[in-house]
């Protein structure tokens, strides 16, 4: 039974059991298996690069809606920030990405089967009508996989949106209040001090929190496999596991320490990038501003 | 236009097709971390046992099934809440999992739960024992009077023995046999444990129809033998039916 490489890469690779170690590592390295852990540092990188401008775009509207004049706006922005805040992500992860599916099953289930006549929840089971799933289940599964990476882009959006708005408010709080006045003198207004006054300024308050999100938000997303996306945790776990020749060409013992260190190379790689790019950031972000930091 | 006419009536009719046999395609739901029931084979998709049987069960009831993985710890909660239809990851049929999802008849025999350790003069009713969380033998652990460590995954618990932080794993025989026989540092314990009715395919309560359809090919298994085939094949320990 044991289970043929299938197709690989390097024509050698039929039968590892006869190679050199370097021929072993390049196959083994190029095993399907091993294509998955590569694509999984890609949705890593893509969730990255998609929640990050998104989070940024929740936080903003946060902030605007927390500053707003019309008590309903405000009263909102400060409930999204405070509660999202206040909720351990983990719970919020579990509990939000469960509740957004079935609310959108339930509303689809509403429009496009209305002579249904089970009942959606039976017991413990939550059932629409086929058409209603969502995605459905006759998909492809790359359908429900962007359909799992798009709901935890919106998770990870809306978590880290709420710290992203409690940033920005405090940044736009903390351009000084002589700007504004002389934006107003000059006859702009209140809209206009706002997009050519305040927002160009908060920046430099904002980066640092902000800095700190990012950094964060790098970290966080082994939380992926929560949610159903196979992150590159999984897949480090899964090859690092020992396994027998029974099941494997490669059989190998517990090599989870060395995949784990690989990730963690990666994470480090990541930030100290990161970090590199973000100083550079707040250097130009700083250039004529009347902070300590600022270059004239 | 005659022949446009015609050709829209085949689109239309493909597609019909299709809906309707979209009706019909089942999410399969697995661990994929416990061979030989079910594992990622090196290609990167779901191997095993419980693969094999699951795609001829398919066929024999006339689905169309795609295989996804779910960690364990969450495996039931996501069945029932819709994002698969069957789980076929080793789980033994029990009165509590019973309670929450269906099960159709067992698909293996009552596999003794197996003791795994570095000596044989671990101690296993005072000792620490590792077990995977939510599984038959966590319970038995639980309530046998020795120190339980519970792991999410089945890998874990291995390794706990190995660098020492349980004295013993308690698994299914089926699972620890292939390691032990290529470890020699690990043994098999003499003793085993009776817990268990046999593996069965989870199912939402609601789902009768199905149900109905995988028992119907499972019992069509049993009767040409072809699952005692397989069991032979994967689970090489394990009373045939």
């Amino acid at each position: 039974m044991s289970p043929s490489g299938g197709r690989t890469i390097f024509s050698y690779c039929t039968d590892p059991e006869t190679l050199g170690r370097l021929a072993w590592a390049s196959c083994y390295l190029t095993t399907g298996k091993h294509m998955g852990l590569y694509w999984s540092f890609l949705t890593v990188l893509a969730l990255l690069a998609i929640t990050a401008p998104t989070a940024l775009l929740f936080g903003f509207g946060g902030a605007v809606a927390a500053r707003s004049h019309f008590f309903a706006s405000r009263w909102f922005g400060r409930f999204y920030i405070s509660v999202v805040r206040g909720v351990p992500d983990i719970i919020f992860f579990m509990f939000f990405v469960i509740a957004i599916d079935q609310g959108l099953e339930w509303a689809r289930h509403q429009i496009l089967c209305p002579d249904w006549t089970e009942p959606i929840r039976q017991g413990n089971d939550f059932r629409v009508c086929p058409a209603a799933k969502l995605p459905l289940s006759s998909a492809p599964q790359w359908v429900h996989e962007v359909y799992g990476f798009f709901t935890a882009v919106l998770t990870f959006s809306i978590v880290f949106g709420a710290f992203a708005a409690n940033v920005l408010f405090g940044a736009m709080q903390a351009v000084p209040q002589g700007q504004l006045e002389t934006g107003a003198a000059y006859g702009m207004s209140r809209r206009q001090t706002f997009w050519r006054i305040l927002v160009p300024q908060m920046w430099v308050y904002a980066l640092p929190g902000l800095s700190n999100l990012w950094m964060i938000l790098i970290k966080a997303t082994p939380l992926l496999f929560l949610l159903g996306v196979e992150d590159i945790v999984y897949w480090a776990r899964e090859l690092g596991g020992s396994k027998t020749a029974r099941f494997s060409d490669y059989p190998h013992g517990d090599w989870r320490l060395w995949y784990f260190l690989g990730l963690l190379v990666f994470y480090l790689v990541f930030t100290k990038i990161s970090e590199a790019l973000l100083e550079r950031l707040m250097r130009r972000l700083s250039r004529g501003q009347a902070t300590l930091g600022a270059t004239v | 236009m005659k022949k446009l006419i015609l050709s829209a009536a085949a689109l239309a009719l493909s597609a019909g097709m299709a809906l309707a046999a979209s009706h019909s395609t089942i999410r399969m739901g697995t661990e994929g971390a416990y061979p030989p029931y079910n594992f990622i084979n090196d290609k990167g998709e779901v191997d095993g046992f419980e693969r094999e049987l699951g795609d001829e069960l398919c066929k024999r009831a006339k689905l169309k099934c795609t295989w996804v993985t779910n960690e364990w710890d969450s495996i039931i909660p996501n069945l029932v809440s819709g994002n698969y239809d069957t789980i076929m990851a080793g789980m033994s049929i029990t009165p509590e999992r019973d309670e929450v999802i269906d099960f159709t008849q067992a698909y293996t025999q009552p596999d003794p739960s197996a003791y795994m350790a570095l000596s044989d003069s671990v101690d296993i009713t005072g000792g620490v024992i590792a077990a995977q969380t939510n599984t038959i033998q966590a319970g038995f652990v639980a309530q046998s009077g020795a120190t339980l460590v519970e792991f999410a995954t089945p890998e874990e618990t291995i390794a706990a023995v190995r660098n020492g932080e349980a004295d013993a794993v308690l698994a299914d025989k089926s699972y620890l046999a292939p390691i032990a026989a290529e470890d020699s540092s690990l043994v098999l314990l003499a003793k085993e444990e009776l817990i268990g009715g046999g593996v069965g395919m989870g199912l939402r309560e609601s789902d009768g129809e199905l149900k109905a359809k995988f028992n119907a090919a499972i019992q069509s298994m049993k009767d040409d033998g072809t699952l005692n085939a397989l069991i032979a094949k994967w689970l090489p320990d394990s009373a045939p039916f």
